[in-house]
């Protein structure tokens, strides 16, 4: 299927990466190449097939009730751009 | 044993055996590679040089040792880490902008066992940006260049990739053995083109724990040396389990390389037939039929096995692994680390940031994962992506009921030159083609050097193991490698 | 059916409503990171909660545990194995830029629970579903000029989403909804139903619809978090969309927000494209598989449950239905009653339970747990009403005082000398001199006015301070009267 330019647009807005107006037909391009070859997919019979969830041959572990981590503000705020008060920001947002 | 040069030749398992008998210190071996990475700077293999680290890392080791407290065949030698893995303190950047300045407040998992093992970390090296990438030409911090050159053309090559910096630092001689991560290859393609081992192990067998996120279904940290020894030897130090990762595997993991010397006789070794494509490179078929007469000359069967749904790996892959990690990179939106464009409302930043911070590659299989998840399309393209990858598993599943090992070449063709490839992404997806089938199917695999192309450069052959089953394919290895006698270093023009 | 009436004819409402609760658990779904409420801002956040590079989700045992619990106890399906997706969406407080959710296998699939109405009346709704999912961090608006300023101690932290059939019909069904939920969540121990502190929310679908027709537009009031504010702003959106049909208009499928100091809902002004969470498994996790004998070993240790707990005091105690509703909604209250109830007339217990003591403890603003007065002694001053030792009338009094004290009624009525007078010769002696300064009100009883009984009730009761025996009084009176 031919990706067009208002599919790139929305998938863009969706991934949230601007993408200037110029590159936009190059980049439909792009993917509908790749997706084009991706395609081929559709040559296999997949009826009645589970899809794979997981490689590895193992059980779900589940971890203890217990509380053993976090006292750790300074590192979780450590590499933020723009703390404020121990917290994060972000500009104004209206809901 | 004085000579600089000589200590950078050196194994890890020599390099273990010299530092046991006391004719050389982890701080001689330490400085000798860290002025070789002085030198070679023109490669840019390094994201992160770390010397002062790493001296301080060889002084407590030899420090160890004199106390008599050395803490197994690892103290001492000096690594190079892919700077995918988060390292405490230490700049990781997974060669993006936006995560440029990035210093994880942690260690992972792998790095945490390796750092636990006595090893000397030199530097963290140059990937492709997020580990997507066939030839290390996607990095925010430079493309890397291969210590090899076609003889008599000094046009720079690629190393491969994505581990093309720990790939090119092990080849150069810049380390004794690197960490790199393979997702869809990206251990075992660098390794084939730069002539030296690379190793996945099976998925599950080392934490992904603090190693940053690309395709998590797939991503699994291995080791890369210049001897299948050392990749024994080095995956003994980076492997087992982890509760932090709920796929790590519960076991504890066996001594590589206790078996190592245990020969091929009697060994089925399986040989796909779809591997053999039309149009192959006749010097990869003429590799491959070498390979085989090697096995069989030590003893091996070979088995012709099928694997129907080869084809459909690649294509299958290059939905799953963008899906993945359109998820995984969605946490890079400049809030609480990394870098950050200040829009004038919370979604400029987001796409601002995003789009400056990404690289054109990261972006393109952003929109392709996004796209593939998007409502209306899921089922045709992820869903079916998984029932496909659910065949390919089944696919060697059965294989395995007829064979010990598997073996194929590791790449279509050796190293290409930079920018060779670099617009046409399906071309260059195409380096993948032999490696991805054993990642979709989480199985080990190996590449180990199996001679020289007509160009003179290093070509790759690639075993596929067992889950969980390292031990028969190192051994598989192993054979080859002594078969193989692959004895040339880089050279330059 | 309650309909409301519009300009058009009658409108049916229908409601879904999806309530969060927050597990009771230690840990965090997904982190060793504590749970508490209010602690100082990021204090409460491992790496795995700010979403680090590299950080892998690790599943909490208890948190499965409580989702099973709640499941069992909304009469629903376990499903033994289940899937964690991922739900795609950018928010400052969702660090992953994805939720960690279940969607098309949750681990809790159909049930269903009864509502009890006011009228006494109970209606059955059903349970969609139950599903784990995170929450997220909490973004603050309202501290600086400029900027939104993210916490994360609430991201991570265990949820279970129940999700409603679409059939409620009435603001005060989907509050009593709410509150059945609430008390079972209550019970079971898995929810403490806080809703001031947000451990319980809900978001609230609502549509109309000509009776007969198909399902109208609904809208979803995201995040509503008290009962009376889920029945405002049902009340506000139905007629919102009543009118808003009747005018010719269609109602937007949108998510909105309920205004508690307008009492009405307004659309989300944040929100964008139409939302495509791209949900897929997640890859960092595997399936979660339970063993049915995991499962049937946590069924043996439910309590019984607020339902079965009200058919049980309608059939062992006679109660009213309605009372027995009230009895039970809180664990508590309900094992009060019982203590007292035991031995007793239970329907004298219930009236003391929810009469006196209702109403002294709401009028203290106190809690059946602290309550002064313990079962055991509300039972034996029960006793003393039976036995004799007191009328109804002092008891009433007796109560006060306990309830001011803590004392027992025995203490009491000793020291207060609040005991019944049965002492024949001194009703007798009282009786006697009622009688002697009554002679108008004698003629008038002879006459044939019974009524006139209660004044010399009322005369003996006078002399005694109230604690004559009424009935030995009336007896007495009647004796000499009619001889």
């Amino acid at each position: 299927m031919a990706v067009d330019i208002e599919t790139v647009v929305r998938v863009a807005r969706l991934a949230r990466l601007t993408v200037p107006e110029g590159d936009l037909e190059t980049l439909a391009g792009e993917l509908s190449n790749i997706i084009g070859w991706i395609e081929q997919l559709d040559e296999v019979d997949t009826d009645g097939v589970e899809p794979l969830a997981s490689v590895a041959d193992i059980k779900l572990r589940w971890r203890a009730d217990e509380v053993t981590d976090g006292g750790i503000p300074d590192k979780v705020t450590s590499n933020a751009p723009d703390p404020q008060n121990g917290m994060f920001s972000v500009p104004k947002v209206v809901e | 044993m004085t000579s600089a040069s000589d200590l950078r030749d050196l194994t890890i398992a020599e390099a273990r055996d010299e530092l046991a008998a006391g004719n050389v210190s982890a701080r001689e071996l330490t400085e000798a590679h860290l002025a070789a990475i002085e030198v070679a700077r023109d490669l840019n293999v390094f994201i992160t040089e770390t010397p002062d680290r790493a001296l301080a890392d060889a002084d407590a080791s030899d420090a160890r040792r004199a106390a008599g407290e050395a803490l197994g065949p690892l103290d001492g030698i000096p690594l190079a880490i892919k700077d995918l893995f988060c390292t405490d303190g230490v700049q990781t950047t997974a060669a993006s902008h936006i995560l440029e300045g990035f210093v994880p407040p942690y260690e992972s998992t792998v790095t945490e066992n390796l750092r636990n093992a006595g090893t000397v970390m030199l530097g963290k090296t140059n990937l492709d940006e997020f580990a997507m990438g066939s030839s290390n030409e996607t990095s925010y911090f430079g493309k890397v260049e291969n210590p090899w050159q076609r003889e008599g053309d000094n046009r720079p090559l690629v190393p491969g990739g994505s581990s093309g910096g720990s790939a090119s630092a092990v080849s150069g001689r810049l380390c004794l053995g690197a960490t790199g991560t393979d997702t869809g290859g990206s251990i075992r393609q660098p390794a084939a083109f730069c002539g030296i081992v690379g190793m996945k192990p099976t998925y599950g067998r080392c934490s992904r724990w603090g190693i940053v996120a690309f395709a998590s279904s797939l991503d699994q940290a291995g080791p890369m040396t210049r001897t299948v020894r050392d990749a024994a030897i080095l995956l003994g130090g980076m492997a087992g389990f982890d509760p932090k990762d709920s796929t790590s595997a519960e076991m504890v993991a066996p001594d590589f390389e206790a078996r190592l010397e245990g020969g091929v006789r009697g060994l089925r070794i399986g040989i796909p037939a779809e591997y053999a494509v039309d149009g192959m490179n006749p010097e990869i078929a003429a590799l491959w039929d070498r390979g085989k007469a090697w096995l069989t000359d030590a003893g091996a069967e070979l088995v012709d096995i099928s694997l129907p749904h080869t084809k459909y790996a690649l294509p299958a892959y290059y939905i799953i692994a963008p899906a993945e990690a359109s998820s995984n990179l969605a946490r890079y939106d400049g809030v609480r680390y990394g870098h950050r464009e200040d829009g004038e409302d919370l979604t400029s930043l987001y796409e601002e940031t995003r789009a400056s911070g990404f690289g054109q590659e990261v972006r393109r299989r952003i929109l392709i994962g996004t796209y593939a998840l998007s409502s209306g399309y899921y089922d045709a393209y992820y869903l079916k992506a998984q029932k496909v990858r659910a065949l390919i598993a089944r696919d060697f599943h059965n294989a395995f009921e007829d064979c010990d090992v598997i073996l194929t070449p590791t790449t279509p063709g050796a190293a290409f030159a930079m920018g060779e490839k670099s617009d046409d992404p399906i071309a260059m997806y195409l380096n993948d083609v032999l490696t991805v089938p054993a990642s979709l199917a989480g199985l080990p695999a190996i590449s180990v050097p199996g001679g020289l192309s007509s160009e003179g450069l290093p070509l790759g052959l690639h075993l596929i193991g067992k889950a969980f089953d390292e031990q028969t394919l190192f051994r598989a290895a192993q054979a080859l490698e002594y078969a193989a006698g692959f004895d040339s270093r880089p050279h330059r023009g | 059916m309650t309909l409301i009436q519009g300009r058009t004819g009658d409108w049916e409402v229908v409601i879904g409503l999806e309530v969060h609760a927050q597990v009771t658990s230690k840990s965090k779904l997904f982190s060793g990171a504590s749970t508490e409420f209010g602690a100082e801002p990021n204090t409460q956040v491992s790496l795995v909660d700010a979403a680090m590079p590299g950080m892998l989700p690790v599943i909490n045992e208890k948190a499965v545990e409580q989702a099973v619990r709640t499941g069992l106890g909304l009469n629903a399906q376990i499903n033994l194995k289940s899937i964690f997706d991922r739900k795609n969406y950018f928010y400052p407080d969702l660090p992953q830029g994805y939720q960690i959710s279940q969607y098309l296998d949750p681990v809790v699939g159909k049930g269903e629970i009864e509502i009890d109405l006011e009228d006494g009346s109970t209606r059955t709704v059903g349970i969609t579903r139950l599903h784990l999912e995170q929450d997220a961090g909490k973004s603050i608006h309202d501290q600086d000029p400029r900027k939104t300023l993210v916490d994360l101690n609430r991201s991570g932290v265990a949820l279970m989403e129940i999700v409603s059939e679409p059939d409620i019909r009435s603001a005060e069904e989907a509050g009593a909804y709410v509150e059945k939920i609430r008390s079972i969540l209550r019970y079971l121990g898995t929810c403490d139903g806080n809703m001031q502190e947000g451990s319980m929310r809900a978001d609230v679908n609502v549509s109309v619809r000509k009776p007969g027709d198909d399902f109208g537009t609904r809208a979803e009031i995201k995040n509503v978090n008290s009962i009376r504010f889920i029945r405002q702003a049902i009340d506000y959106e139905v007629r919102r969309q009543i009118e808003l049909i009747e005018d010719g208009g269609e109602v937007d499928q949108e998510t909105r927000l309920f205004d508690p100091d307008r009492a009405e809902t307004r659309s989300m002004r944040s929100k964008e494209e139409a939302h495509d969470y791209r949900y897929f498994p997640d890859p960092d996790l595997l399936p979660l598989e339970l063993e049915q004998s995991w499962v049937d070993a946590i069924r043996e240790t439910l309590p019984e449950l607020p339902d079965q707990k009200k058919h049980r005091f309608v059939d062992d105690y006679g109660l009213s239905v309605i009372d027995a509703g009230t009895l039970v909604a809180e664990r508590k209250i309900a094992e009060f009653f019982e203590a007292v109830a035991e031995g007793r007339d239970a329907k004298v217990a219930a009236n003391w339970v929810m009469g006196e003591l209702f109403g002294a403890l709401n009028r203290t603003d106190t809690d059946i747990a602290t309550s002064p007065v313990s079962a055991a002694q509300l039972g034996q001053l029960i006793d003393f009403i039976s036995d004799g030792t007191v009328s109804n009338r002092l008891a009433k009094n007796v109560f006060e005082i306990m309830f001011e004290t803590s004392d027992d009624p025995k203490k009491i009525v000793e020291q207060r000398g609040m005991k019944q007078v049965t002492d024949a010769g001194a009703i007798e002696a009282a009786v006697d001199e009622a009688i002697a300064a009554g002679a108008a009100q004698v003629d008038q009883y002879k006459g044939g006015n019974v009524k006139v009984l209660g004044w010399f009730v009322g005369q003996v009761m006078k002399a005694t301070q109230g604690k004559a025996n009424p009935q030995a009084v009336n007896e007495m009176l009647r004796k000499k009267l009619d001889g």
